[in-house]
């Protein structure tokens, strides 16, 4: 088992982390910017180190000086959270070379799942179903527009291959609009991405964004946790998680878990990940893209399979097998994502101090958050302050149990997205499970 | 040395100028520290000011503690901190004479010391001409990003 983790992130991932570490009696480095050096975390791991300025690209995503704050430390492994590093391929080999282990996956992994087209190529050859489209990049606006009428049928979404958080992408429902829409999508990728590489999938309607979480071993052995929903998302960022998704019966979840055990199979995926797919009215599911490192949401599954899933990271990144065995879950969990942003200004971030701070707390409530009374959210990062978390027999008494919860979370000093999310709670629809990822367009607060 | 010693050193570095004391003997070696006290009136009297500011109560006791610290180095020196994380050295190679010592008179973009991070030998360049005061780590010993190396005197 390792002896020292470094964390490198922030907020309240890294603070998690440390409370995993600390259960398993492993040591912890806490690396933070100088924009954190009031961060909470800090207090909480056995040693911190200042690694750069404020801006992420001189700090959380500076290699070097991660690598020279491990080196410093002699921590044996790094925990790169999620966002930042925690899917770079360049970062996996560094430490590779370095000899400290980086708990995710490895390069190759990283670069088969991070490339889009290249990742559906090999879901194709693996059997998983998949949004039919393409194969591979478009070498001609005409070869897209002659797939759009020949193979695939309108509506069309075309999508930068190095893409993500939904740019360089352009939904089309006819040839005119894809002409129109192919020259400017391609400007958008290459730059924000470096790379006008652009792919063609059939634009499935109102699907629901169902993922499934999965662990592999270092011998091969896959298994799958079963699904979370995340069909509340504005702007493609999540707003509310849920396991089990109330739109998923036994029958679907068996055939998704499979699916997801063969996709993680096919790439011979070493540690935890997740397998998203879109999910269409008549239960039909294809593939979207897998994420190679823990994800945000990942306490929902936790609560409903009750297993610590950092803790199982750090166990297979230390060589530990598993048993192959599958988790289905008990009872339900709803997660909130907690943003300092005005909802009622177009979600306009809102750092600040926070003055006075209540978290709610009860049976089957649970707040992973860093924030305390006094402390100052610095405007550089993301605006996420807090998840809440709730658990409850079934999903009813999670919606309510999560109303009460969000009644209770006090927070002053800076605006959250709080009030949003209880009339979420209230809203018929979103009780009765009938949402898509097209809810949060319509939804009136 | 004996107590009764220890005792009568310890006297004289209170009642003297002096704020470092080092004694090195064959089987025993002291160090006895301390702050200069003349700098600390000078910090005191810079306090009210944080106070002036309408913020609450509980926020203002935090600036007390840093302004003293501020006005301390202030006092002796400009502060170079390190621009990056990694291990200190004070010369280019360990047969090799260090880059500095304390009392030299430096130019600015003279070469001070190297951090080392992953195998890359960084030159660190003085960004102020002056007298070197004070060299505030051990010649390799690890420091991170903004950590104080060395306390220049502007000339």
């Amino acid at each position: 088992m390792f002896n020292k983790i470094l964390i490198a992130n922030r907020g309240e991932i890294a603070l998690r982390v440390i409370r995993t570490c600390k259960e398993m009696g492993i040591k912890t480095v806490a690396v933070y910017s100088t924009a954190d050096k009031d961060s909470i975390h800090l207090k909480f791991a056995d040693e911190a180190v200042c690694i750069g300025p404020a801006p992420s690209t001189d700090s959380y995503l500076n290699m070097p000086n991660i690598m020279a704050a491990a080196e410093i430390t002699n921590a044996d492994a790094i925990h790169p959270g999620y966002g930042f590093l925690s899917e770079n391929a360049k970062f996996s080999e560094l430490c590779q070379e370095n000899g400290v282990k980086f708990i995710g996956a490895s390069p190759e992994m990283i670069n088969g799942m991070g490339d889009k087209s290249n990742a559906k190529k090999t879901m194709r050859a693996a059997g998983v179903p998949c949004v039919p489209g393409s194969e591979g990049l478009l070498e001609s606006c005409e070869e897209g527009i002659k797939l759009a009428n020949e193979e695939i049928g309108y509506p069309v979404i075309m999508k930068a291959t190095a893409g993500g958080g939904g740019r360089g992408m352009r939904i089309v429902w006819n040839d005119d609009e894809f002409r129109e829409a192919w020259d400017s999508a391609r400007k958008e990728a290459a730059a924000a991405f470096g790379n006008d590489g652009m792919y063609l999938e059939k634009f499935v309607e109102e699907p629901r964004h169902i993922e499934i979480q999965i662990a592999g071993d270092q011998y091969g052995k896959v298994c799958h946790l079963s699904e979370r929903d995340c069909s509340i998302q504005r702007r493609h960022q999540k707003l509310i998680e849920e396991a089990p998704s109330p739109f998923v019966d036994d029958e679907l979840r068996e055939k998704m878990g499979e699916a997801a055990i063969k996709a993680a199979a096919a790439i011979k995926y070493e540690g935890v990940g997740t397998v998203e797919f879109l999910v269409d009215k008549n239960k039909n599911f294809y593939f979207m893209e897998m994420n190679t490192r823990i994800q945000v949401e990942h306490p929902v599954t936790e609560e409903v399979i009750n297993h610590d899933l950092i803790m199982e990271q750090i166990k297979l990144a230390a060589g530990i097998p598993i048993t192959g065995k599958n988790y289905l879950p008990q009872g339900h969990s709803i997660e909130c994502r907690i943003n300092a942003e005005d909802p009622y200004n177009n979600f306009r971030p809102s750092p600040g101090v926070i003055e006075v701070l209540h978290k709610p707390g009860g049976h089957g409530v649970r707040v992973d958050s860093h924030i305390y009374a006094g402390y100052r959210i610095p405007p550089n990062y993301d605006s996420m302050v807090a998840k809440l978390i709730v658990k409850a027999n079934t999903r009813e008494e999670a919606i309510t149990k999560m109303h009460r919860a969000l009644n209770e979370f006090i927070i002053d000093g800076v605006k959250t997205t709080i009030p949003l999310q209880i009339k979420l709670m209230e809203d018929e629809d979103f009780k009765a499970g009938n949402f898509t990822t097209k809810f949060m367009e319509t939804f009136k607060f | 040395m004996d107590l009764k010693e220890i005792q009568t050193l310890v006297k004289l570095v209170s009642n003297s100028q002096v704020d470092h004391l080092e004694v090195d003997k064959k089987d025993f070696s002291l160090k006895i520290k301390k702050n200069a006290p003349k700098t600390e009136l000078v910090s005191v009297a810079s306090a009210p000011a944080p106070v002036a500011q309408p913020s609450a109560p509980a926020a203002s006791s935090a600036p007390l503690a840093q302004t003293e610290s501020k006005s301390n180095d202030a006092a002796s020196g400009v502060e170079i901190k390190s621009p990056m994380i990694g291990t200190f050295y004070r010369s280019s190679s360990p047969d090799k004479p260090a880059f500095v010592e304390v009392g030299d008179e430096i130019r600015v973009g003279q070469t001070i010391c190297i951090v080392e991070a992953m195998k890359l030998f960084n030159e660190i360049e003085s960004e102020v001409a002056g007298k070197v005061v004070k060299i505030c780590v051990d010649d390799a010993s690890p420091v991170e990003y903004d950590q104080p190396l060395f306390i220049i005197d502007p000339s």
